[in-house]
């Protein structure tokens, strides 16, 4: 049993990835992108692409595809959901949501309905583990996943609180007008944010993609799976996210544990209990739910 | 405000409106008989179109007049065609069953309504999703279901092929006028007023007395209810029940695309969305992945370029509304101008305010 938690942490690792950029663009735009999951989806497929047809090592590919998500992010905040934040807090919702049917199906018409892995292409890593005292053993997959996770989580947490770009960001976040007034280009700073969102998005389609397979409508679980898990963390410091992976990724372990089709009946269910939990102790909303500091007259 | 000659006028009914109301009556009648004229293939179709107009419309209640995107409908549509098998397995007339079921769906979404209306924007539309994956799991459990094998409603086989299909379209039919009759004498009543004040500013509408939680749970209860009959239409027309064929996402994807294009927030608009997509459907359905491709970048550029849909561009241009639910204030300087102050009473809502 101890050697499933282990695995259901390092899994965590991984909800953690995906749930970061999620709840990075919530916190910073106010924006809960639909098309999250398909965009990692996406990003797997390209580097599924580079190393079946030009036999580039998806971590080297990576240095094509980040760059690449982070353009994308930079594309899809100035083109679609500025302008689409405009017109209110639903109608994001329902661009990003029409967005990620598009890219669902110009994957299933661009690859087929195959399901890919990148397992193949990154040699006995996929398989390769580290025996651990007590005859657990360990996937090095797995770890490096989890560290990366760790790395990244980190890392934006410094880039938040150190860098002046970092502090751009939190200010357009607490108060677009009254960051303008000190000189700060909001609209520049959501576009960089949601670049850095999809860079993290990226990774996690990488890593997704590496240790499972993907077909072109992986999106919508991954969507989900993001969403769960940065609620369960209740994302104060970028660090409950990881909480967050982790406790989903438990539950899923629990409930694979007590019925063959539990692994995704006990992630949804421990979701909702936390949920409710929460929302019956603190009455608040979203804003409570994921510790945000309130946005004023809002 | 006196009545002066030159003060505005207010109204709801119009000359249009009149006539549309006759209008709306000789077309029910028309298609009521249609299917003494129509092939059996053409009944199959505009039973289908009926209960797209049911989806677009209950979406359109919860979202447009309630503030509530969600993204997870399909539980309903799943669980009206469930619940219809559970029941003609219990030995209930088939028929019986489709209606019966929609009520339990609709008792079963008022307990859920309790949790998830305290989650807001975001949260609501994929807390819902999350609800619509579980339940989709939960009743793949169920042995009569056979998992993603399915199953049928068998004791429907007892009717005549004939019998059946036409039985179904006045059904559906039926189903379609009397969920959207209700909808709009709801919306045209005191809580219309109530349901509008929300959509617009939700703080604003508890602060002077509008029963908010209230008035969203009546919608998504009646959503539910709607969607559980339309799902359990879907059902006797297709007669299997494939859980992944009817929890899929895809159904909410068709709701949002008919309202947005549609009109959301406007009576007429959804009613207008669902034909358009009833249209789209016949000529590009068979183009499979370019139609489903095509489905979901309309919806993106009708919310960033056309957030009022088709209806809505309509109205604001011409002026012109044929089923009125709100009043309007006509200034006679400008007789087609409608005011876009606010109304000193929350009855006063103008049509022309709505936005998505």
């Amino acid at each position: 049993m101890s050697n499933q938690i282990i695995q259901g942490i390092l899994l965590g690792g991984y909800y953690a990835l995906i749930a970061c950029g999620l709840s990075f663009m919530f916190s910073v735009m106010r924006i809960i992108n639909l098309a999250h999951g398909s965009l990692a989806i996406f990003a797997a497929y390209v580097l599924w692409l580079l190393a079946s047809r030009f036999h580039v090592s998806p971590f080297l590919g990576l240095l094509i595809v980040l760059p690449l998500m982070a353009a994308i992010g930079w594309a899809l905040q100035r083109f679609l959901l500025e302008r689409s934040a405009r017109g209110g807090a639903l109608l994001p919702i329902l661009t990003t949501f029409g967005l990620a049917i598009v890219i669902d199906n110009m994957l299933f018409e661009q690859f087929g309905a195959d399901t890919r892995s990148l397992a193949p292409y990154i040699g006995s890593l996929s398989y390769d583990s580290w025996e651990w005292p007590g005859s657990i053993y360990v996937g090095k997959l797995a770890v490096i996943m989890f560290a990366t996770a760790v790395i990244l989580l980190g890392g934006l947490q410094l880039f938040l609180t150190r860098t002046r770009l970092g502090r751009s960001i939190r200010a357009t976040s607490e108060d677009p007008d009254t960051a303008g007034l000190v000189g700060v280009d909001a609209r520049r700073a959501n576009a960089i944010a949601a670049a850095i969102a999809m860079v993290t998005v990226g990774l996690a389609g990488a890593f997704l993609g590496m240790r499972a397979t993907f077909d072109p409508y992986a999106g919508a679980p991954q969507l989900l799976f993001a969403f769960e898990a940065a609620v369960i963390g209740g994302a104060g410091s970028l660090w409950g996210t990881l909480i967050g992976g982790i406790v989903l990724a438990l539950a899923q372990t629990v409930g694979a544990q007590v019925h063959p089709q539990g692994f995704l009946i006990g992630g949804h269910a421990v979701f909702l209990v936390v949920l409710f939990v929460r929302l019956s102790t603190s009455g608040l909303g979203l804003r409570g739910l994921l510790r945000l500091p309130s946005r004023s007259a809002s | 405000m006196s009545a002066v000659s030159s003060s505005p006028v207010i109204e709801r009914g119009t000359a249009t409106s009149r006539i549309a109301a006759v209008a709306v009556a000789i077309i029910i009648a028309l298609l009521a008989v249609a299917p003494q004229f129509l092939s059996a293939g053409a009944v199959d179709r505009m039973t289908a179109l009926f209960i797209y107009a049911i989806l677009a419309a209950m979406w359109n209640a919860l979202a447009g007049f309630g503030g509530l995107v969600s993204v997870g409908q399909q539980v309903f549509f799943g669980l009206g065609a469930y619940f219809a098998i559970r029941l003609a397995d219990a030995g209930l007339n088939p028929f019986a069953a489709l209606f019966v079921s929609a009520v339990v769906v609709g008792a079963v979404s008022w307990p859920l309504s309790l949790f998830m209306l305290r989650l807001r924007n975001g949260e609501f539309a994929i807390g819902m999703w999350v609800i619509a994956a579980l339940t989709h799991l939960l009743v793949n459990l169920d042995r009569l279901v056979q998992g993603e094998t399915g199953t049928s409603l068998i004791s429907l086989n007892v009717y005549h092929a004939g019998t059946r299909r036409v039985t179904i379209y006045w059904l559906a039919l039926a189903s379609m006028t009397a969920l959207l009759a209700v909808l709009f004498g709801l919306l045209r009543g005191s809580t219309g007023a109530a349901i509008r004040a929300i959509r617009d500013n939700e703080d604003a509408a508890a602060s002077v007395g509008v029963r908010v939680t209230g008035t969203k749970r009546l919608l998504f209860v009646l959503a539910a209810f709607g969607i559980g009959v339309a799902g359990a239409l879907w059902l006797a027309t297709s007669i299997t029940f494939q859980p992944k064929t009817y929890f899929n996402v895809q159904w909410t994807a068709y709701m949002i695309f008919m309202v947005l294009v549609g009109g959301i927030g406007t009576f007429e608009g959804a009613i207008l969305g669902a034909l358009v997509f009833f249209l789209i459907e016949t000529w590009f359905g068979g183009t499979g992945v370019w139609y489903l491709v095509g489905l979901g970048a309309t919806a993106v550029l009708f919310s960033l370029f056309l957030p009022r849909g088709l209806w809505g561009t309509i109205e604001e241009r011409f002026g012109l509304r044929l089923l009125p639910v709100g009043y309007r204030v006509r200034l006679p300087e400008h007789p087609a101008t409608p005011l876009n102050d606010e109304a000193p009473s929350p009855e006063r809502t103008t049509q022309h305010q709505e936005k998505a």
